[in-house]
């Protein structure tokens, strides 16, 4: 059913009318044109979607609209203002990225991570990052850009 | 030192040079080159055909530097490298240098054309040329402005000096300048000694605004009015649909309409690359993704077996698509029952049936890998917008060219109304290769009267692929009293295509030896995948190889280096399509760096592979730890020999990713089928290699040569799978012969 929500996304508050179903990725992609949370999957299995609820790591699109109401989310596109977060530089200064796709939800997953862990271990890392899939296999170079990040 | 280019190159220029309001200087360099070396092309089913090749520089007064970057990227970072190969022969500084990814274009860019590791390897020396015929023009018109002559002047950065006065300007000054003066007829380029860019360590020129999570592929493009589509499809293959009632579905919230689309009429002269999974799909088109998803699930559709069909080629060769509900179990009774027969021969050399005849001892192995999916991250999709007799599309698409001409059949439009804006794409892999989905959205664009956003659901893109082959290779090896490889012989074949390549090591270096063929026809849809039949030939030729050293009490770096040997001194046949020198070189680089055989490396299990593929040599040693079902892979290293590297930086990348992405698809990668249906349908049941079963540590080291360059992207990926299946049989006693591996790891 079609219902109005007010939804609060990088600090801005958003008032959108869609289906109580509707997931979050859907939301920010085709009504508030935020496209910086990809689709993977669907179905919380690639972690390409991921946003921050509250400060962690979800799958967006495992989220409902209706779900939202008095949380705090923040996408890619509120990390940073000018792309400077810690992980943001360490995933430009490792050279991360090969097509890039799944990105944007490895930077939301490292942050998170961040947040609560500050000095992660190589395991630490290995078991939080396990739901971002990337079929490019740049898998080494994200550990190695976390590691970088945290130490800054 | 300057050398000239090849003079075929000068004496066929057509160069254009064109003033840009502001007062700057455009460079389009338009030739016709002979698309060389032709054996690359005949791989790919191209015809070596000559090419119109053109190119873009812009240099504005302000001395900013624009280079277009004409092939579509995919993630092997080309929209580095080969700008790079321009702004090295103009002699600007790289930080000046702003990329921009070319449109589709044949009249004004060289060859956009994104598949066998051949974008650096044919770019060489045209992009170089390019960038150098405007370092020549912009020193010409230095050299008329001073009144100096042009052997007085020496140009870096993007400056041009004249020591002796101090004299030193920009680019920038003499852009509009050169932009009226004639292009050069002999076109100079550096020696590789005197690169300052073409080999050092360069960043992603796109890596920022991939950390930003910038709107950069196919599936974020959108535009007002745009509406989104997606496709109902049979639920197996070897299906087809028979009738639909979509009432209940089309009063679903936001949905505009439903209609069935046929891609390809029934008349249709298929090219290599029109392979699509269903010819006749129903199209849902609604206002946004979540609407359309939920409207699909309310369509009644009726489907039906399919009779089998003729499939006219645009060579008039006929294809038999037969019917039936496949399945995998059956494919693989099927292989092994032909493996049994003579099949078609496709190298002989000496007397190997006599050689088997009398052999003390033979060894008899038979490897099978399943279909595999390419799973690109960004699921297929496609923008179109068709309007009165145009087609507008924003696509990611491999090779645009290969498509064009079946848009332009589908849709009965000439060529010249049809554009293609060339996004970023979210891998690619082979898959972007077959650009069916682009006359999908442009009939679904014309029957909706809007433009149109055609996207794949994850389960669309799993279930309805274009796979890599199911195939199978069995080996035999003869030997005599004194364990000496006397005969070699391999019969492959594959659902439906087999994967031989019979001219590739070990032909060559062993006196009696045969090679067969045979298919099995189905319709299960398959195509290229990163290294297409490279990536299960080494697989199972490499383990053989392993195997056979074991039996003969020889190492197998020393084995694979004297087999080798024998092939570079003394060639059995003359049609080995591979260089010995080279690929001993590899060989020997990963021995040495990997500290293959020395005392402290006695307790790992370890395993090695080595492999020629796409103008490239490749070799890789694992080591890595079994516990129970749990691979722990503690250590890569690869050797690869891919000539000149231009970009160390993205090379080692693509090189790490191509571990990481074989050893994914050698341990867990698979698409099986009950009775045409795939048995996977998303990441919750395709398994994917993850970040904590990625290699703790890849080392990738290049051999340093002069050699121009040759294939980067797929060359390391076919050896590790090898490297993998040997690599677990020192750690578990058990050899791999079966595709993928961790199933068969007892918890």
């Amino acid at each position: 059913m079609i219902k109005k929500y007010s939804v609060k996304i990088n600090k801005k508050v958003h008032q959108v009318e869609a289906d109580e179903n509707m997931p979050l990725l859907w939301v920010l992609r085709d009504i508030l044109g935020m496209e910086g949370t990809k689709y993977g999957c669907g179905v919380g299995s690639c972690g390409a979607c991921t946003v921050h609820l509250n400060g962690d790591a979800v799958r967006s699109c495992q989220l409902p609209i209706s779900a939202l109401a008095g949380t705090e989310i923040t996408t890619i596109e509120g990390l940073s203002a000018k792309g400077d977060h810690p992980v943001q530089k360490a995933w430009v200064d490792v050279d991360v990225a090969q097509c890039g796709y799944c990105q944007s939800g490895q930077i939301m997953s490292a942050a998170a991570l961040l947040k609560n862990t500050p000095n992660p271990t190589e395991e630490d890392i290995e078991n939080f990052m396990t739901g971002n899939i990337c079929r490019c296999g740049t898998y080494t170079r994200i550990k190695k850009a976390i590691q970088l990040a945290a130490s800054k | 030192m300057m050398k000239k280019t090849d003079s075929n190159y000068s004496r066929r220029s057509f160069l254009k040079v064109t003033s840009l309001s502001g007062g700057g200087m455009m460079l389009g360099i338009s030739w016709f080159a002979s698309a060389k070396p032709e054996d690359s092309l005949a791989e790919l089913n191209i015809e070596p055909v000559w090419q119109e090749v053109t190119s873009f520089i812009k240099i504005a007064s302000d001395n900013s530097i624009k280079i277009f970057s004409p092939n579509p990227e995919f993630g092997q970072n080309v929209m580095t490298s080969l700008p790079m190969l321009i702004a090295e022969e103009l002699d600007v500084d790289w930080k000046q240098v702003e990329v921009e990814q070319g449109n589709y274009d044949p009249k004004a860019f060289p060859r956009q054309f994104t598949g066998g590791s051949q974008g650096i390897r044919m770019a060489w020396k045209q992009l170089r040329t390019v960038g150098s015929a405007g370092r020549q023009m912009i020193l010409t018109a230095a050299s008329q402005a001073w009144n100096l002559p042009v052997s007085e002047l020496t140009t870096a950065n993007g400056m041009i000096t004249h020591a002796f006065s101090g004299k030193s300007e920009t680019y920038g000054t003499f852009a509009a300048a050169a932009a009226k003066l004639p292009v050069p007829k002999d076109i100079v380029l550096k020696g590789n000694q005197s690169f300052r860019l073409i080999g050092t360590p360069q960043k992603n020129v796109v890596a920022p605004k991939i950390a930003q999570g910038k709107p950069l592929f196919g599936m974020d493009y959108r535009e007002a009015g745009m509406l989104i589509a997606m496709t109902e499809r049979p639920p197996a293959f070897g299906m087809q649909l028979k009738s639909f009632d979509a009432t209940a579905a089309k009063k679903m919230p936001g949905i505009v309409d439903i209609f069935p689309i046929q891609v390809f009429k029934d008349d249709h002269k298929f090219a290599g690359f029109d392979t699509r999974s269903f010819n006749e799909v129903i199209a849902v088109v609604g206002k946004s993704t979540w609407d359309v998803m939920n409207a699909r699930k309310k369509i009644k559709a009726v489907w039906e077996v399919a009779p089998e069909r003729k499939e006219m080629g645009v060579n008039n060769r006929e294809t038999t698509v037969p019917s039936g509900l496949e399945s995998t179990t059956k494919h693989y009774a099927q292989m092994l029952e032909m493996s049994k027969n003579p099949g078609v021969v496709e190298r002989k050399d000496g007397d190997p049936e006599k050689a088997f005849a009398e052999a003390k001892h033979v060894i008899e192995r038979t490897y099978t890998a399943p279909f595999l999916a390419h799973n690109i991250m960004e699921p297929t999709n496609t923008f179109a917008h068709y309007v009165g007799d145009k087609v507008r599309f924003v696509a990611p698409i491999q090779i645009p060219d290969w498509i064009m001409p079946s848009i332009v059949a589908r849709l009965g439009i000439p060529k010249e109304n049809i554009s293609i804006e060339l996004v970023r794409m979210g891998g690619g892999f082979g898959r972007r290769a077959y650009g069916h989905y682009m006359i999908e959205a442009a009939l679904i664009s014309k029957q909706a009267n809007a433009p149109v956003k055609l996207i794949y659901s994850r389960e669309d893109d799993v279930s309805a692929g274009i796979y890599r082959p199911s195939y199978q290779l069995t080996y035999r090896a003869a030997f005599d009293e004194n364990k000496k490889l006397i005969a070699f012989h391999a019969k492959g074949g594959g659902v439906p295509e087999s994967p031989l390549h019979a001219n590739r090591f070990p032909a060559g270096a062993i006196d009696n030896y045969l090679a067969e063929s045979f298919v099995i026809p189905s319709n299960i849809t398959i195509g290229a995948f990163r290294a297409p039949r490279s990536n299960f030939n080494a697989a199972a030729e490499q383990s053989f190889l392993d195997e056979i050293s074991e039996y003969m009490g020889k190492d197998p770096i020393v084995f694979r280096l004297e087999l080798l040997q024998r092939a570079k001194d003394n060639p059995v046949g003359k049609t080995n399509d591979y260089d010995a020198s080279r690929y001993m070189g590899v060989l020997e680089l990963v021995r040495d760096k990997s500290g293959w055989g020395k005392p402290e490396n006695a307790g790992k299990k370890r395993g090695v592979s080595a492999y020629f593929c796409h103008n490239s040599y490749a070799a890789q040693v694992i080591d890595l730890q079994v516990k129970g079902d749990q691979v722990t892979v503690d250590q890569v290293t690869t050797a690869l020999d891919c000539g000149v590297v231009v970009n160390p930086e993205g090379a080692k990348n693509m090189a790490e990713g191509a571990a990481i992405d074989g050893i994914g698809n050698a341990l867990f990668g698979q698409l099986t089928l009950t009775d045409g249906r795939t048995d996977q349908r998303n990441f919750d049941t395709y398994r994917m290699i993850r970040h904590n079963e990625a290699p703790k540590n890849i080392d990738v080291h290049f051999v340093k040569n002069e050699i121009d360059p040759t294939g980067l992207g797929e060359p390391p990926f076919p050896p590790i799978f090898g490297a993998m299946a040997n690599a677990l049989y020192q750690a578990t006693g058990k050899r791999f012969y079966q595709q993928p591996f961790q199933p068969q790891l007892k918890g």
